[in-house]
Protein backbone atom coordinates (compact mmCIF):
# COMPACT_ATOMS: atom_id res chain seq x y z
CA UNK A 1 0.00 0.00 0.00
CA UNK A 2 1.15 3.27 -0.85
CA UNK A 3 0.04 6.99 -0.98
CA UNK A 4 2.85 8.32 -3.06
CA UNK A 5 0.47 8.29 -5.97
CA UNK A 6 -1.68 11.04 -4.44
CA UNK A 7 0.92 13.43 -3.73
CA UNK A 8 0.15 17.18 -4.83
CA UNK A 9 2.03 18.15 -7.73
CA UNK A 10 2.40 21.76 -7.16
CA UNK A 11 0.94 22.73 -10.30
CA UNK A 12 -2.43 23.68 -11.33
CA UNK A 13 -3.71 23.67 -8.04
CA UNK A 14 -6.68 26.26 -8.32
CA UNK A 15 -7.51 25.93 -11.85
CA UNK A 16 -8.39 22.90 -14.21
CA UNK A 17 -5.66 21.20 -16.32
CA UNK A 18 -4.87 22.38 -19.43
CA UNK A 19 -5.02 19.95 -22.77
CA UNK A 20 -1.32 20.60 -23.13
CA UNK A 21 -0.94 19.12 -19.79
CA UNK A 22 -2.41 16.08 -19.86
CA UNK A 23 -1.03 12.52 -20.29
CA UNK A 24 -1.56 9.32 -21.76
CA UNK A 25 -1.65 6.01 -20.02
CA UNK A 26 1.96 4.82 -19.99
CA UNK A 27 2.78 7.91 -17.37
CA UNK A 28 0.33 6.16 -14.82
CA UNK A 29 1.96 2.28 -15.64
CA UNK A 30 5.04 3.21 -14.29
CA UNK A 31 3.65 5.71 -10.92
CA UNK A 32 1.58 3.17 -9.95
CA UNK A 33 3.32 0.13 -10.49
CA UNK A 34 6.58 1.50 -9.06
CA UNK A 35 4.63 3.19 -6.02
CA UNK A 36 2.82 -0.22 -4.15
CA UNK A 37 5.73 -1.99 -3.93
CA UNK A 38 6.91 -0.42 -0.69
CA UNK A 39 7.55 -0.64 3.03
CA UNK A 40 4.36 -1.21 3.79
CA UNK A 41 3.94 -4.36 1.85
CA UNK A 42 7.00 -6.27 4.30
CA UNK A 43 3.92 -5.69 7.02
CA UNK A 44 0.93 -6.32 5.26
CA UNK A 45 2.04 -9.78 3.42
CA UNK A 46 3.07 -11.45 6.45
CA UNK A 47 0.37 -10.14 8.83
CA UNK A 48 -2.05 -12.06 6.93
CA UNK A 49 -0.06 -15.27 7.74
CA UNK A 50 -1.24 -14.46 11.14
CA UNK A 51 -4.73 -14.15 10.69
CA UNK A 52 -5.16 -18.06 9.87
CA UNK A 53 -6.00 -17.49 6.22
CA UNK A 54 -6.58 -20.34 3.83
CA UNK A 55 -4.64 -20.51 0.87
CA UNK A 56 -7.77 -20.35 -1.57
CA UNK A 57 -9.06 -17.29 0.79
CA UNK A 58 -5.82 -15.72 0.21
CA UNK A 59 -5.00 -15.78 -2.86
CA UNK A 60 -8.71 -15.95 -4.61
CA UNK A 61 -9.89 -13.36 -2.12
CA UNK A 62 -6.61 -10.92 -3.07
CA UNK A 63 -7.29 -11.25 -6.83
CA UNK A 64 -11.00 -10.31 -6.23
CA UNK A 65 -10.42 -7.42 -3.74
CA UNK A 66 -7.46 -6.00 -5.85
CA UNK A 67 -9.93 -5.86 -9.21
CA UNK A 68 -12.61 -4.40 -7.42
CA UNK A 69 -10.10 -1.55 -5.92
CA UNK A 70 -9.02 -0.83 -9.91
CA UNK A 71 -12.60 -0.95 -10.84
CA UNK A 72 -13.18 1.54 -8.05
CA UNK A 73 -10.15 3.46 -9.39
CA UNK A 74 -10.98 3.64 -12.85
CA UNK A 75 -14.74 4.23 -12.82
CA UNK A 76 -15.32 6.30 -9.61
CA UNK A 77 -11.87 8.15 -9.46
CA UNK A 78 -10.84 8.71 -12.46
CA UNK A 79 -13.69 9.14 -14.00
CA UNK A 80 -14.75 11.91 -11.97
CA UNK A 81 -11.01 13.22 -12.39
CA UNK A 82 -11.39 13.73 -15.57
CA UNK A 83 -14.41 15.86 -16.10
CA UNK A 84 -13.73 17.63 -13.37
CA UNK A 85 -9.32 17.96 -13.26
CA UNK A 86 -9.14 19.78 -10.09
CA UNK A 87 -7.23 18.96 -7.32
CA UNK A 88 -9.42 16.95 -4.42
CA UNK A 89 -8.34 20.11 -1.77
CA UNK A 90 -9.75 22.63 -4.31
CA UNK A 91 -12.57 20.33 -5.57
CA UNK A 92 -13.63 20.08 -1.48
CA UNK A 93 -13.00 23.51 -1.10
CA UNK A 94 -15.61 24.73 -3.47
CA UNK A 95 -18.03 22.37 -2.08
CA UNK A 96 -17.62 22.24 1.84
CA UNK A 97 -15.34 25.92 2.19
CA UNK A 98 -11.85 26.57 3.23
CA UNK A 99 -12.28 25.92 6.88
CA UNK A 100 -13.95 22.35 6.05
CA UNK A 101 -11.27 21.29 4.23
CA UNK A 102 -8.96 22.20 7.24
CA UNK A 103 -10.59 19.86 9.55
CA UNK A 104 -9.71 17.21 6.43
CA UNK A 105 -5.99 18.21 6.06
CA UNK A 106 -5.98 17.86 10.09
CA UNK A 107 -7.05 13.97 9.79
CA UNK A 108 -5.35 13.26 6.60
CA UNK A 109 -2.29 14.69 8.09
CA UNK A 110 -2.74 12.75 11.52
CA UNK A 111 -3.11 9.76 9.51
CA UNK A 112 -0.34 10.30 7.47
CA UNK A 113 2.25 10.68 10.70
CA UNK A 114 1.38 7.34 11.81
CA UNK A 115 1.39 5.69 8.39
CA UNK A 116 5.04 6.97 7.96
CA UNK A 117 5.93 5.99 11.73
CA UNK A 118 4.85 2.24 10.61
CA UNK A 119 7.73 2.81 7.75
CA UNK A 120 10.31 3.95 10.54
CA UNK A 121 9.30 0.92 12.54
CA UNK A 122 9.58 -0.99 9.54
CA UNK A 123 12.58 0.26 8.90
CA UNK A 124 14.48 0.13 12.58
CA UNK A 125 13.77 -3.67 12.09
CA UNK A 126 16.69 -3.38 9.43
CA UNK A 127 18.52 -0.93 11.37
CA UNK A 128 18.84 -2.79 14.00
CA UNK A 129 20.42 -6.27 12.83
CA UNK A 130 24.04 -5.28 13.04
CA UNK A 131 23.57 -4.15 16.82
CA UNK A 132 21.74 -7.30 17.58
CA UNK A 133 18.60 -5.37 18.67
CA UNK A 134 15.77 -7.17 20.08
CA UNK A 135 12.66 -6.93 17.62
CA UNK A 136 9.31 -5.77 18.81
CA UNK A 137 6.60 -8.57 18.94
CA UNK A 138 3.50 -9.02 17.04
CA UNK A 139 1.43 -7.52 20.05
CA UNK A 140 3.76 -4.82 21.80
CA UNK A 141 2.65 -1.28 21.65
CA UNK A 142 5.27 -0.28 23.75
CA UNK A 143 9.39 0.09 23.08
CA UNK A 144 11.01 -2.70 23.99
CA UNK A 145 14.26 -0.82 25.52
CA UNK A 146 16.44 2.29 25.12
CA UNK A 147 18.24 0.43 22.05
CA UNK A 148 15.07 0.17 19.73
CA UNK A 149 13.88 4.08 20.43
CA UNK A 150 17.24 5.50 19.72
CA UNK A 151 17.17 4.23 16.26
CA UNK A 152 13.76 4.70 15.99
CA UNK A 153 14.71 8.72 16.78
CA UNK A 154 17.42 8.35 14.62
CA UNK A 155 15.68 7.01 11.58
CA UNK A 156 13.06 9.60 12.69
CA UNK A 157 15.40 12.35 12.26
CA UNK A 158 17.31 11.48 9.11
CA UNK A 159 13.73 10.78 7.51
CA UNK A 160 12.25 14.15 8.78
CA UNK A 161 15.28 16.23 7.62
CA UNK A 162 15.58 15.29 3.87
CA UNK A 163 11.73 15.19 4.00
CA UNK A 164 12.08 18.76 5.14
CA UNK A 165 15.27 19.92 2.99
CA UNK A 166 13.52 18.85 -0.59
CA UNK A 167 10.92 16.35 -1.56
CA UNK A 168 12.14 16.09 -4.98
CA UNK A 169 15.53 14.04 -4.23
CA UNK A 170 13.20 11.39 -2.42
CA UNK A 171 11.17 11.20 -4.80
CA UNK A 172 13.66 10.68 -7.65
CA UNK A 173 15.32 8.58 -5.49
CA UNK A 174 12.11 6.43 -4.84
CA UNK A 175 11.52 6.11 -8.63
CA UNK A 176 15.02 4.74 -9.57
CA UNK A 177 14.51 2.49 -6.30
CA UNK A 178 11.01 0.64 -7.70
CA UNK A 179 12.33 -1.57 -9.97
CA UNK A 180 15.23 -2.67 -7.87
CA UNK A 181 12.52 -3.28 -5.19
CA UNK A 182 10.12 -5.12 -7.15
CA UNK A 183 12.62 -7.61 -8.12
CA UNK A 184 13.83 -7.95 -4.42
CA UNK A 185 10.45 -8.87 -3.14
CA UNK A 186 10.05 -11.68 -5.93
CA UNK A 187 13.77 -13.23 -5.51
CA UNK A 188 12.58 -13.07 -1.51
CA UNK A 189 9.95 -14.93 -2.92
CA UNK A 190 11.98 -17.32 -4.74
CA UNK A 191 14.27 -17.79 -1.77
CA UNK A 192 11.95 -18.70 0.77
CA UNK A 193 9.91 -21.01 -1.16
CA UNK A 194 13.32 -23.08 -1.89
CA UNK A 195 13.81 -22.55 2.29
CA UNK A 196 10.10 -24.27 2.85
CA UNK A 197 11.29 -26.84 0.29
CA UNK A 198 8.44 -25.95 -2.10
CA UNK A 199 8.63 -27.94 -5.61
CA UNK A 200 5.40 -28.00 -6.71
CA UNK A 201 1.99 -26.12 -7.03
CA UNK A 202 0.34 -28.21 -4.59
CA UNK A 203 3.13 -27.72 -1.35
CA UNK A 204 3.18 -23.86 -1.92
CA UNK A 205 -0.63 -24.15 -1.70
CA UNK A 206 -0.36 -26.40 1.34
CA UNK A 207 2.17 -23.41 2.78
CA UNK A 208 -1.71 -21.61 3.71
CA UNK A 209 -3.52 -24.51 3.03
CA UNK A 210 -6.82 -24.81 4.55
CA UNK A 211 -5.92 -21.80 7.06
CA UNK A 212 -5.64 -21.82 11.04
CA UNK A 213 -6.83 -19.87 13.86
CA UNK A 214 -5.41 -16.73 14.03
CA UNK A 215 -2.14 -15.87 16.13
CA UNK A 216 -2.86 -15.01 19.91
CA UNK A 217 -3.85 -11.26 19.10
CA UNK A 218 -4.88 -11.34 15.58
CA UNK A 219 -8.72 -11.95 14.19
CA UNK A 220 -9.27 -14.37 11.41
CA UNK A 221 -9.47 -14.10 8.13
CA UNK A 222 -12.14 -15.25 5.62
CA UNK A 223 -12.14 -14.83 1.83
CA UNK A 224 -14.36 -12.08 2.55
CA UNK A 225 -12.02 -10.21 4.98
CA UNK A 226 -9.11 -10.57 2.12
CA UNK A 227 -11.22 -9.20 -0.11
CA UNK A 228 -12.71 -5.69 1.76
CA UNK A 229 -9.37 -5.22 3.35
CA UNK A 230 -7.54 -5.23 -0.12
CA UNK A 231 -10.54 -3.58 -1.72
CA UNK A 232 -10.52 -0.64 0.54
CA UNK A 233 -6.28 -0.37 2.26
CA UNK A 234 -6.45 2.77 -0.57
CA UNK A 235 -9.90 3.40 0.22
CA UNK A 236 -8.48 6.86 0.61
CA UNK A 237 -7.20 7.58 -2.62
CA UNK A 238 -9.61 5.85 -5.12
CA UNK A 239 -13.17 6.27 -3.67
CA UNK A 240 -11.96 8.62 -0.95
CA UNK A 241 -10.62 10.45 -4.41
CA UNK A 242 -7.25 11.68 -2.91
CA UNK A 243 -6.41 10.54 -6.52
CA UNK A 244 -7.63 12.82 -8.32
CA UNK A 245 -4.74 15.08 -7.79
CA UNK A 246 -3.08 12.09 -9.89
CA UNK A 247 -5.91 11.54 -12.95
CA UNK A 248 -6.68 15.16 -13.63
CA UNK A 249 -3.65 15.00 -15.71
CA UNK A 250 -5.35 11.95 -17.17
CA UNK A 251 -6.04 12.44 -21.18
CA UNK A 252 -8.75 9.19 -20.54
CA UNK A 253 -10.37 8.28 -17.90
CA UNK A 254 -9.48 4.93 -18.96
CA UNK A 255 -6.08 5.35 -17.56
CA UNK A 256 -7.45 3.86 -14.29
CA UNK A 257 -6.95 0.61 -15.27
CA UNK A 258 -3.29 1.11 -14.84
CA UNK A 259 -3.55 1.50 -11.44
CA UNK A 260 -4.31 -2.59 -11.69
CA UNK A 261 -0.20 -2.77 -12.33
CA UNK A 262 0.30 -0.84 -8.64
CA UNK A 263 -2.26 -3.83 -7.53
CA UNK A 264 -1.03 -7.15 -8.67
CA UNK A 265 2.47 -6.18 -8.23
CA UNK A 266 2.43 -4.19 -5.04
CA UNK A 267 -0.57 -5.65 -3.19
CA UNK A 268 -0.80 -9.08 -4.98
CA UNK A 269 3.10 -10.44 -5.82
CA UNK A 270 4.45 -8.86 -3.09
CA UNK A 271 2.45 -9.23 -0.26
CA UNK A 272 2.42 -13.11 -0.90
CA UNK A 273 6.56 -12.89 -1.44
CA UNK A 274 6.67 -10.93 1.85
CA UNK A 275 4.45 -13.63 3.75
CA UNK A 276 6.98 -16.26 2.36
CA UNK A 277 9.49 -14.70 4.41
CA UNK A 278 7.18 -14.86 7.23
CA UNK A 279 6.26 -18.82 6.36
CA UNK A 280 10.50 -19.16 6.82
CA UNK A 281 10.42 -17.42 10.13
CA UNK A 282 7.45 -19.40 11.64
CA UNK A 283 9.65 -22.76 10.64
CA UNK A 284 12.80 -21.90 12.69
CA UNK A 285 12.71 -23.23 16.36
CA UNK A 286 12.59 -19.65 17.96
CA UNK A 287 9.18 -19.29 16.09
CA UNK A 288 7.73 -22.59 16.89
CA UNK A 289 8.67 -22.31 20.61
CA UNK A 290 7.07 -19.10 21.10
CA UNK A 291 3.92 -20.75 19.10
CA UNK A 292 3.96 -23.50 21.47
CA UNK A 293 4.41 -20.98 24.67
CA UNK A 294 1.15 -19.56 23.04
CA UNK A 295 2.63 -16.63 21.97
CA UNK A 296 2.73 -14.83 18.68
CA UNK A 297 6.21 -14.88 16.48
CA UNK A 298 7.35 -11.31 15.71
CA UNK A 299 6.84 -9.78 12.23
CA UNK A 300 10.32 -8.24 11.74
CA UNK A 301 10.51 -7.34 8.21
CA UNK A 302 14.50 -6.44 8.04
CA UNK A 303 15.92 -10.26 9.63
CA UNK A 304 13.27 -11.98 7.48
CA UNK A 305 14.47 -9.99 4.34
CA UNK A 306 18.49 -10.63 5.60
CA UNK A 307 17.77 -14.28 6.22
CA UNK A 308 16.30 -14.62 2.73
CA UNK A 309 18.59 -12.03 0.66
CA UNK A 310 21.25 -10.79 2.16
CA UNK A 311 22.58 -7.24 2.61
CA UNK A 312 20.21 -6.80 -0.43
CA UNK A 313 17.20 -7.52 1.81
CA UNK A 314 18.86 -5.16 4.33
CA UNK A 315 18.87 -2.31 1.98
CA UNK A 316 15.39 -3.12 0.51
CA UNK A 317 13.64 -2.80 3.75
CA UNK A 318 15.34 0.73 4.80
CA UNK A 319 14.77 1.74 1.22
CA UNK A 320 11.13 0.79 1.27
CA UNK A 321 10.48 2.31 4.22
CA UNK A 322 12.19 5.21 3.90
CA UNK A 323 10.83 6.09 0.51
CA UNK A 324 7.31 5.60 2.06
CA UNK A 325 7.81 7.20 4.99
CA UNK A 326 9.49 10.11 3.10
CA UNK A 327 7.06 11.09 1.06
CA UNK A 328 4.31 10.74 3.74
CA UNK A 329 5.89 12.56 6.26
CA UNK A 330 6.10 15.78 3.50
CA UNK A 331 2.68 15.22 2.70
CA UNK A 332 1.19 15.64 6.74
CA UNK A 333 3.40 18.63 6.43
CA UNK A 334 1.41 19.99 3.56
CA UNK A 335 -1.97 18.87 5.28
CA UNK A 336 -0.48 20.58 8.49
CA UNK A 337 0.73 23.83 6.58
CA UNK A 338 -2.97 24.52 5.47
CA UNK A 339 -3.55 24.87 9.27
CA UNK A 340 -0.72 26.88 9.78
CA UNK A 341 0.10 28.43 6.78
CA UNK A 342 2.21 31.26 8.43
CA UNK A 343 4.66 28.22 9.35
CA UNK A 344 7.20 27.11 6.53
CA UNK A 345 7.36 24.54 4.84
CA UNK A 346 10.30 23.29 6.87
CA UNK A 347 9.26 23.77 10.42
CA UNK A 348 6.20 22.09 9.53
CA UNK A 349 7.53 19.37 8.31
CA UNK A 350 9.92 18.76 11.03
CA UNK A 351 6.24 18.84 13.46
CA UNK A 352 5.39 16.30 11.42
CA UNK A 353 8.08 13.87 11.63
CA UNK A 354 8.32 14.61 14.75
CA UNK A 355 5.11 13.25 15.42
CA UNK A 356 5.41 10.23 12.94
CA UNK A 357 8.93 9.51 15.20
CA UNK A 358 6.76 9.69 18.13
CA UNK A 359 4.35 7.16 16.25
CA UNK A 360 7.25 4.89 14.98
CA UNK A 361 8.32 4.21 18.61
CA UNK A 362 5.47 2.76 19.93
CA UNK A 363 5.37 -0.86 17.28
CA UNK A 364 1.61 -1.17 17.69
CA UNK A 365 0.89 1.10 14.59
CA UNK A 366 3.13 -1.14 12.12
CA UNK A 367 2.05 -4.59 13.99
CA UNK A 368 -1.18 -3.43 13.60
CA UNK A 369 -0.77 -2.73 10.35
CA UNK A 370 -3.82 -4.21 9.32
CA UNK A 371 -6.50 -2.72 11.35
CA UNK A 372 -4.28 0.72 10.84
CA UNK A 373 -4.49 0.83 7.33
CA UNK A 374 -8.26 -0.59 7.59
CA UNK A 375 -9.22 2.33 10.20
CA UNK A 376 -7.30 5.06 7.67
CA UNK A 377 -9.52 4.08 4.46
CA UNK A 378 -12.69 3.94 6.29
CA UNK A 379 -12.12 7.62 7.82
CA UNK A 380 -10.95 9.35 4.85
CA UNK A 381 -13.29 7.51 2.21
CA UNK A 382 -16.32 9.05 2.86
CA UNK A 383 -15.29 12.58 2.06
CA UNK A 384 -14.88 10.61 -1.76
CA UNK A 385 -18.65 10.71 -1.69
CA UNK A 386 -19.19 13.99 -0.81
CA UNK A 387 -17.61 14.99 -4.46
CA UNK A 388 -18.83 11.79 -6.34
CA UNK A 389 -22.42 12.65 -4.88
CA UNK A 390 -22.34 16.09 -6.12
CA UNK A 391 -20.95 16.08 -9.20
CA UNK A 392 -23.51 13.05 -10.70
CA UNK A 393 -26.90 14.01 -8.10
CA UNK A 394 -26.65 17.32 -6.99
CA UNK A 395 -28.70 18.84 -10.09
CA UNK A 396 -30.81 15.96 -10.48
CA UNK A 397 -31.99 16.75 -7.00
CA UNK A 398 -32.41 20.15 -7.78
CA UNK A 399 -29.51 21.24 -5.45
CA UNK A 400 -26.46 23.77 -6.05
CA UNK A 401 -23.32 22.33 -6.76
CA UNK A 402 -20.10 23.69 -5.58
CA UNK A 403 -22.22 25.12 -3.14
CA UNK A 404 -19.54 26.38 -0.70
CA UNK A 405 -17.90 28.88 -3.71
CA UNK A 406 -21.17 30.41 -4.79
CA UNK A 407 -22.61 31.33 -1.81
CA UNK A 408 -19.10 32.24 -0.18
CA UNK A 409 -19.15 30.48 2.42
CA UNK A 410 -16.18 28.79 4.49
CA UNK A 411 -18.27 25.92 6.05
CA UNK A 412 -20.67 23.66 5.20
CA UNK A 413 -22.17 22.47 7.52
CA UNK A 414 -24.30 19.47 5.40
CA UNK A 415 -20.41 18.28 4.18
CA UNK A 416 -19.50 17.75 7.92
CA UNK A 417 -22.42 16.31 9.55
CA UNK A 418 -22.78 13.87 6.76
CA UNK A 419 -19.01 12.83 7.48
CA UNK A 420 -19.09 12.94 10.76
CA UNK A 421 -22.55 10.74 11.40
CA UNK A 422 -21.56 8.41 8.55
CA UNK A 423 -18.17 7.42 9.72
CA UNK A 424 -19.46 7.97 13.91
CA UNK A 425 -22.55 5.59 13.39
CA UNK A 426 -20.63 2.72 11.89
CA UNK A 427 -17.59 2.66 13.32
CA UNK A 428 -19.64 2.11 16.72
CA UNK A 429 -21.48 -0.68 14.73
CA UNK A 430 -18.55 -1.71 14.23
CA UNK A 431 -17.34 -1.38 17.80
CA UNK A 432 -20.36 -3.07 19.02
CA UNK A 433 -21.25 -5.62 16.82
CA UNK A 434 -17.34 -6.87 16.45
CA UNK A 435 -17.55 -6.31 12.33
CA UNK A 436 -14.51 -6.10 10.96
CA UNK A 437 -14.17 -2.12 9.57
CA UNK A 438 -13.52 -2.69 6.09
CA UNK A 439 -17.05 -4.16 5.67
CA UNK A 440 -18.35 -1.16 6.36
CA UNK A 441 -16.03 1.40 4.47
CA UNK A 442 -18.87 1.14 1.77
CA UNK A 443 -21.83 1.48 3.90
CA UNK A 444 -20.05 4.33 5.33
CA UNK A 445 -19.30 5.55 2.03
CA UNK A 446 -22.70 5.39 0.36
CA UNK A 447 -24.28 6.86 3.42
CA UNK A 448 -21.92 9.77 3.49
CA UNK A 449 -23.35 10.75 0.08
CA UNK A 450 -27.18 10.46 0.88
CA UNK A 451 -26.35 12.47 4.19
CA UNK A 452 -25.01 14.74 2.25
CA UNK A 453 -27.86 15.17 -0.28
CA UNK A 454 -30.47 15.34 2.49
CA UNK A 455 -28.91 17.72 4.47
CA UNK A 456 -27.89 20.09 1.71
CA UNK A 457 -31.79 19.92 1.09
CA UNK A 458 -32.23 21.13 4.54
CA UNK A 459 -29.52 23.64 4.64
CA UNK A 460 -29.58 24.90 1.07
CA UNK A 461 -33.17 25.72 1.51
CA UNK A 462 -32.98 27.61 4.70
CA UNK B 1 27.56 7.06 -23.09
CA UNK B 2 24.08 6.45 -21.96
CA UNK B 3 23.93 2.61 -23.53
CA UNK B 4 26.64 1.65 -21.41
CA UNK B 5 25.08 2.53 -17.89
CA UNK B 6 21.47 1.12 -19.14
CA UNK B 7 23.78 -1.93 -19.50
CA UNK B 8 25.02 -1.54 -16.43
CA UNK B 9 21.87 -1.46 -14.60
CA UNK B 10 20.11 -3.89 -17.02
CA UNK B 11 23.03 -6.37 -15.75
CA UNK B 12 22.38 -4.96 -12.32
CA UNK B 13 18.47 -6.55 -12.24
CA UNK B 14 19.49 -9.31 -14.07
CA UNK B 15 22.10 -10.10 -11.14
CA UNK B 16 19.81 -9.25 -8.82
CA UNK B 17 16.83 -11.71 -10.05
CA UNK B 18 18.65 -14.46 -11.95
CA UNK B 19 20.75 -15.85 -8.78
CA UNK B 20 17.15 -16.39 -6.63
CA UNK B 21 15.99 -18.84 -9.51
CA UNK B 22 19.57 -20.32 -9.64
CA UNK B 23 18.76 -20.73 -5.64
CA UNK B 24 15.17 -22.36 -6.35
CA UNK B 25 16.60 -24.61 -8.61
CA UNK B 26 19.08 -25.71 -6.29
CA UNK B 27 22.05 -24.89 -8.94
CA UNK B 28 23.80 -22.12 -6.38
CA UNK B 29 24.28 -22.10 -2.82
CA UNK B 30 22.29 -19.44 -0.16
CA UNK B 31 25.62 -17.70 0.29
CA UNK B 32 26.84 -17.22 -3.54
CA UNK B 33 23.25 -15.99 -3.59
CA UNK B 34 23.33 -12.91 -1.45
CA UNK B 35 26.77 -12.29 -2.63
CA UNK B 36 25.75 -11.92 -6.47
CA UNK B 37 22.39 -9.98 -5.88
CA UNK B 38 24.35 -7.38 -3.64
CA UNK B 39 27.16 -6.72 -6.73
CA UNK B 40 23.66 -6.58 -8.98
CA UNK B 41 22.32 -3.75 -6.26
CA UNK B 42 25.20 -1.83 -6.39
CA UNK B 43 25.52 -1.86 -10.30
CA UNK B 44 22.04 -0.91 -10.41
CA UNK B 45 22.16 2.16 -7.85
CA UNK B 46 25.31 3.13 -9.63
CA UNK B 47 24.13 3.20 -13.12
CA UNK B 48 20.48 3.71 -12.65
CA UNK B 49 20.89 7.24 -11.68
CA UNK B 50 23.66 8.50 -14.31
CA UNK B 51 21.39 7.00 -17.07
CA UNK B 52 18.64 8.48 -15.91
CA UNK B 53 20.31 12.10 -15.52
CA UNK B 54 21.53 11.44 -19.35
CA UNK B 55 18.31 10.70 -20.59
CA UNK B 56 16.66 13.84 -18.67
CA UNK B 57 19.82 15.97 -20.02
CA UNK B 58 19.32 15.01 -23.48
Amino acid sequence: MSDQSSAATGEFEREPIPDSQLKGWKSFLGMYAGEHAAGTEFMIGPLFLTAGVSAFDLIAGLFVGNLLAVLSWRYVCATVSTEVRLTLYYKLEKICGKNLVTIYNLANGILFCFLAGSMITVSATAVGIPFNMKMPGLNDTLPNGPLWIIIVIAIGAVISLVAAKGYNAVSRFANIASPWMVLVFVACGLVALRQLNVSSFGEFWAIWGEGGEPFPGQIKYTFWHVVFFSWFCNAAMHIGMADMSVFRYAKKASSGWMTAAGMYIGHYLAWICAALLYAVFLQSPEAVAMLANGEAPPVSPGPMAYNAVGIAGIIVVIVAGWTTANPTIYRAGLAFQAIAPKMSTFAITIVAGTLATIAGIFPAFAMQLLGFVATYGFILAPIGAVIVFDHYFSRKAGLTTDYAEKRGSNFNIAVLLAWVLSIGTFYAISELNGIFLSFLTLPAWIACGVLFLLLSKLTQRA
Amino acid sequence: MSKIFKFIGLAGLILTIVPSFLYLTGSTTLDSHKQVMLIGTVLWFISAPIALKKKENS
